[in-house]
């Protein structure tokens, strides 16, 4: 199974759009990740910029509407993210207990949704739009 | 707020030290038989002490401690049986005065090479398969001996004693623990490698319904592939495989369909292929084929089935391509089945009399007699032909030798179709 380790660093939602991790932070960090695919668990990772330099797109009254970042209402925001091959919730926990973390940083695991899980009646419904866009 | 169930949360850490922990042990007891037994033995005490005192900050070294320590009495105990324990002992002794309180980092720095020298020594080809993959997954993934027999449909007892003749035979031939060099080392990485495939292929072969722990050993073998990537990065075949085994995973939710069955490839809902994993494959197969002198039969494989990961749609697949591949591949690796997938590819690449040609040598390959896919082939290259007459037979054929039930009723409806045309 699959899960995604998200990290929360506090203060990110306002953070500069320039902001960058320091040289130190980068070498700790990669020590981590290089522990991970060492354990073969690691399938992919990927740092984020600040929501500065970002967008929201919302679509209140089936309109999109933009507002560009940052976003004065969010308590808090991604800054980066693993995605992990593992066997169960406990080792993704395990692993990210590991992690070089700072007493300002935390980070939610979440596990990815397999096609699998969905009830047959979805997974139906997928097929039927296959046929709909003419692949078959 | 709830807290996770502390046996699972020990099993999880379980997982992701034992392999170190019995690995770094080989090398001090020069025995892995008995590495193993201490880890166990460590296992033990942390199921007993963790859930009242809880789980250490580094676990690893908890464990670690607690094995060096029965080692070190198990060795005291042996004392007089003679002087090379004597000096294990000592060993031992020594290195746990000197181990400084950061020593989990510093068993993540030099456990590689041992990690290594227990891949080998547990798919040491003087094993039978079946203790090859067992000892593999109990002493590499962390399996349990319960976990070992759910996943291959075996008992407990079966698995116990396989692996306890197992490590009776690796002390008995005095298998040194030691990465083999030179010649010996393709011999002993192709049986390195035969064996984490295997354990991918009983995974990617369970059924729906089959307990959830067989499909997981894919997610196992492609664990230990990646390791085994990371700790032996300079030989192509390790990419090659786990590239193999990351493509095909790739297709796992495509390749059964909603009631079960079982979906060939040329009609899987290709959007549903895990692209990521595409790409981790593709990634693979790129660094194989950057190392090769030539390459080798998982690389090319892999290479196989990247031609299909790339192609959008069935109607898209560069089937020259892979019929040079298939070319390859029987030169380096002739066998019947590489030939029918020759067939398979020629017939699609050059039209149904080129892939029959190369069939037609196979009739009586006593490999593939009762082999449905031999017919399956031959019928389906017959009908493009519009031999359907013979096509007929031939649908008929394996529809007979076919034990799925989907696949018999789609092999009749094929036969029945002859007949009206």
């Amino acid at each position: 199974m699959r899960f995604m380790m998200l990290v929360i660093p506090k203060g990110y939602e306002s953070a500069k759009p320039d902001t960058m991790p320091d040289a130190e932070q980068v070498k700790t960090m990669m020590k981590y990740n290089e522990s991970l695919a060492q354990a073969g668990v690691l399938l992919s990772l990927d740092g984020l910029l600040p929501p500065s330099a970002g967008a929201r797109v919302s679509f209140c009254g089936g309109k999109p509407q933009v507002t560009d970042g940052p976003f004065a209402e969010a308590k808090e925001c991604v800054g980066g993210y693993w995605m992990i091959q593992v066997k169960s919730k406990e080792e993704a926990i395990e692993w990210a207990k590991r992690a070089p973390m700072g007493d300002d940083e935390l980070i939610e695991i979440r596990q990815v949704h397999e096609m699998e899980d969905f009830a047959a009646d979805v997974q139906a419904a997928a097929a039927g739009l296959d046929e709909m866009i003419g692949r078959k | 707020m709830a807290s996770p169930d502390i046996s699972k949360t020990i099993d999880a850490v379980w997982k992701i030290e034992s392999p170190k922990l019995i690995a770094s042990l080989a090398r001090m007891t020069r025995d892995v038989g008995l590495a193993e037994d201490l880890a166990q033995d460590a296992l033990v005490s942390a199921l007993e002490q963790w859930p009242s005192e809880g789980i250490p900050r580094k676990p690893g070294a908890w464990l670690m401690a607690i094995a060096r320590r029965r080692g070190i009495d198990h060795f005291r105990r042996n004392k007089l049986v003679d002087h090379k324990h004597q000096q294990i002992g000592y060993e031992m002794e020594a290195r746990q005065e000197d181990a400084a309180p950061d020593f989990d980092a510093a068993l993540d720095d030099d456990v590689g090479d041992d990690l290594l020298r227990l891949i080998f020594t547990a798919c040491h080809p003087v094993l039978s398969t079946e203790a090859r993959v067992a000892l593999t997954l109990k002493l590499l993934a962390g399996l349990t001996n319960q976990e070992i027999a759910r996943a291959f449909l075996a008992t407990e007892t079966t698995i116990q004693q396989r692996i306890v003749r197992a490590k009776r035979t690796l002390a008995d031939k005095k298998i040194a623990y030691e990465v083999p060099s030179g010649a010996e080392l393709s011999v002993r990485l192709a049986s390195v490698l035969e064996v984490i495939y295997l354990i991918f292929n009983e995974g990617y072969s369970a059924t729906a319904g089959d307990d959830w722990l067989r499909p997981a050993l894919c997610e196992d073998a492609q664990r230990l592939g990646r390791v085994l990537a990371g700790l032996a990065p300079n030989e192509p075949e390790v990419h090659g495989l786990v590239a193999l085994m990351e493509i095909q995973a790739s297709r796992a939710s495509a390749r059964v369909g909603a009631q079960g069955q079982p979906i060939l490839l040329m009609d899987q809902d290709r959007r549903r292929w895990n692209q990521l994993l595409i790409q981790r494959g593709v990634t693979a197969l790129a660094r194989a084929e950057g190392l090769r002198p030539r390459r080798g039969p998982y690389t090319l494989q892999a290479a196989i089935a990247a031609c299909h990961a790339r192609a959008r749609q069935a109607g898209q697949t560069e089937w020259q391509r892979i019929a040079s591949l298939y070319d390859e591949l029987a030169t380096i690796l002739p066998s019947p089945i590489v030939e029918l997938n020759r067939a398979v590819a020629y017939g699609m690449a050059f039209g149904p009399d080129r892939g029959l040609a190369i069939v037609e040598p196979l009739l009586g390959e006593p490999a593939l007699s009762g082999y449905p896919y031999l017919p399956g082939v031959r019928a389906d290259l017959l009908f493009k032909l519009k031999r359907f007459d013979e096509a007929r037979v031939e649908f008929e054929k394996a529809a007979g030798l076919t034990q799925n039930a989907s696949q018999k009723a789609l092999l009749l409806d094929k036969a029945r179709e002859c007949r009206s045309a």
